[in-house]
């Protein structure tokens, strides 16, 4: 029987540091074009001309009711073709942006939907725009009433970051990939890889734990 | 001149006619109640006057201004003319202050010291200065109601509409609301109440208005009113309601 051996990873302890990085920065650039094309996508659904509600309610379905891999696969083989030339990293980066992006759209939306139209009368009452009284008025506690929904997905996310080995960008699960085929230690690798993405779940679970209770403190009666 | 002249106004919300024609004049310092059944379409009328309803036929104006859902400077309107809702529709996740100065922070560009001190004042009027620094959720309804009333007087209105305002309060705090209202009425701000309180209407009222079935049914003062009413519904309204 094959014993458990961990010390020959430890040579390419350089190779995760980087690997753990990429899909950091994956992740959280994903995000970031993910949740701006939340809070817009969510914005214009509601009130947006009917031509682009269309648009937004076909793009989140599409994404929603597919693989992302497909997806990842479109954005990286296909969109070439179309001129639109990109490196594995920065493909995975929109797709899975975009990916995230109709999630937040649901969830925003949702969030939008539960402030009552009485509270936006009463802005409007107060003589503010329509951009005001969504800024300062109906998108704060419409972010709070969704924000447990927003960080699942967000943990989802980095979870599905791993996909993005298969266009060989170089995150976490590819250099895991790259030290299996080094050192046949698949076991080893993988459980350490496994490791990593825990322990940066949990981080960020702290994290917005911290954000969430700084940003919301206003009490809520029950 | 009038303050508000509501002339032949028409509403329908589909094929229903909530309003059928109302005219009423409204002078600056009166204390117009409206009273009648649910569904008289008195509701609907106090929201036409700050257009947050579009009237289909006849014409408002507000210190001559004819009011119109698309009229200009809507928003500027609106600041001179405050509603205070039967929900309080405070803003749950500011303070009292910042519920307060929310708008004139936005839109008057008044600095934050400023803002506090504009908090405090309007606070003071309604004897809540020390809630200042309160979230609505840690306030009694009538307490929340207070501010809505002191958010509204910070934007330095011409005019007040009331819906409702004391219809959703446990009865024990209707008194505090109340008396806030009697209080304004004597400083002289023009007031226009849609309510159930008939002792409020009697006492403070310097005009009851009686609507039914869409249509001013009568108005005047509030003793000819109650004691010598000419119309069959509004005795039997009067009657109901004590």
């Amino acid at each position: 029987m094959q014993t458990l051996n961990f010390q020959q990873l430890l040579r390419y302890q350089d190779q995760l540091i980087d690997g753990t990085l990429h899909t950091l920065l994956l992740t959280l650039v994903a995000a970031l074009i993910g949740t701006a094309i939340g809070v817009a996508g969510a914005a214009a659904v509601r009130s947006g001309p009917r031509p682009v509600r269309w648009a937004i309610r076909g793009y989140v379905e599409l994404i929603r009711n597919t693989p992302s891999l497909i997806q990842l696969f479109v954005v990286f083989f296909v969109l070439p073709g179309f001129g639109l030339r990109m490196g594995a990293f920065e493909a995975a980066a929109i797709a899975l942006g975009l990916y995230f992006g109709a999630y937040c759209t649901e969830i925003v939306r949702a969030g939008l939907d539960a402030i009552p139209g009485s509270q936006v009368e009463a802005g409007q009452c107060l003589g503010l725009t329509r951009w005001q009284v969504f800024r300062h008025v109906v998108l704060p506690p419409a972010l709070r009433s969704v924000y447990p929904a927003f960080t699942s997905q967000f943990v989802l996310l980095l979870l599905g970051t791993s996909l993005a080995s298969q266009i060989s960008a170089e995150e976490l699960f590819h250099t895991g990939g790259f030290i299996e085929t080094r050192t046949y230690r698949s076991f080893e690798v993988y459980a350490v890889i496994c490791g990593i993405y825990f322990a940066l779940v949990m981080t960020f679970k702290l994290l917005f734990a911290a954000v969430g209770h700084l940003a919301f403190r206003w009490p809520v009666r029950r | 001149m009038a303050l508000v002249d509501i002339k032949n106004v028409t509403k329908s919300y589909g094929s229903i006619e909530v309003l059928k024609g109302v005219s009423l004049s409204i002078d600056e310092g009166e204390i117009v109640t409206i009273i009648g059944k649910s569904g008289s379409g008195k509701s609907t009328l106090l929201r036409c006057i700050n257009a947050l309803e579009r009237i289909d036929g006849g014409e408002i104006t507000v210190e001559g201004q004819s009011v119109r859902t698309d009229m200009p400077n809507l928003r500027g309107f609106r600041q001179r003319v405050g509603i205070v809702f039967q929900a309080f529709n405070l803003f749950p996740h500011l303070t009292v202050e910042r519920n307060i100065t929310l708008a004139p922070v936005l839109n008057k560009r008044i600095a934050k010291a400023e803002g506090r001190a504009l908090a405090l004042d309007v606070l003071a009027r309604v004897g809540l200065a020390d809630k200042i620094d309160a979230y609505p959720a840690q306030l009694s309804g009538g307490q929340q109601q207070r501010v809505a009333i002191a958010r509204c007087l910070a934007m330095g209105p011409h005019l007040m509409l009331f819906d409702e305002v004391t219809s959703a309060l446990d009865p024990e705090l209707v008194g505090e609301v109340l008396k806030v209202m009697e209080d304004m009425a004597r400083q002289g701000m023009t007031m226009v109440l849609v309510t159930h309180e008939m002792g409020f209407a009697r006492n403070v009222a310097s005009k009851i208005v009686f609507m039914h079935q869409g249509r001013v049914w009568e108005e005047g003062p509030p003793a000819d009113l109650f004691a010598n009413p000419r119309t069959p519904e509004l005795r039997s309204f009067i009657a109901s309601a004590r």
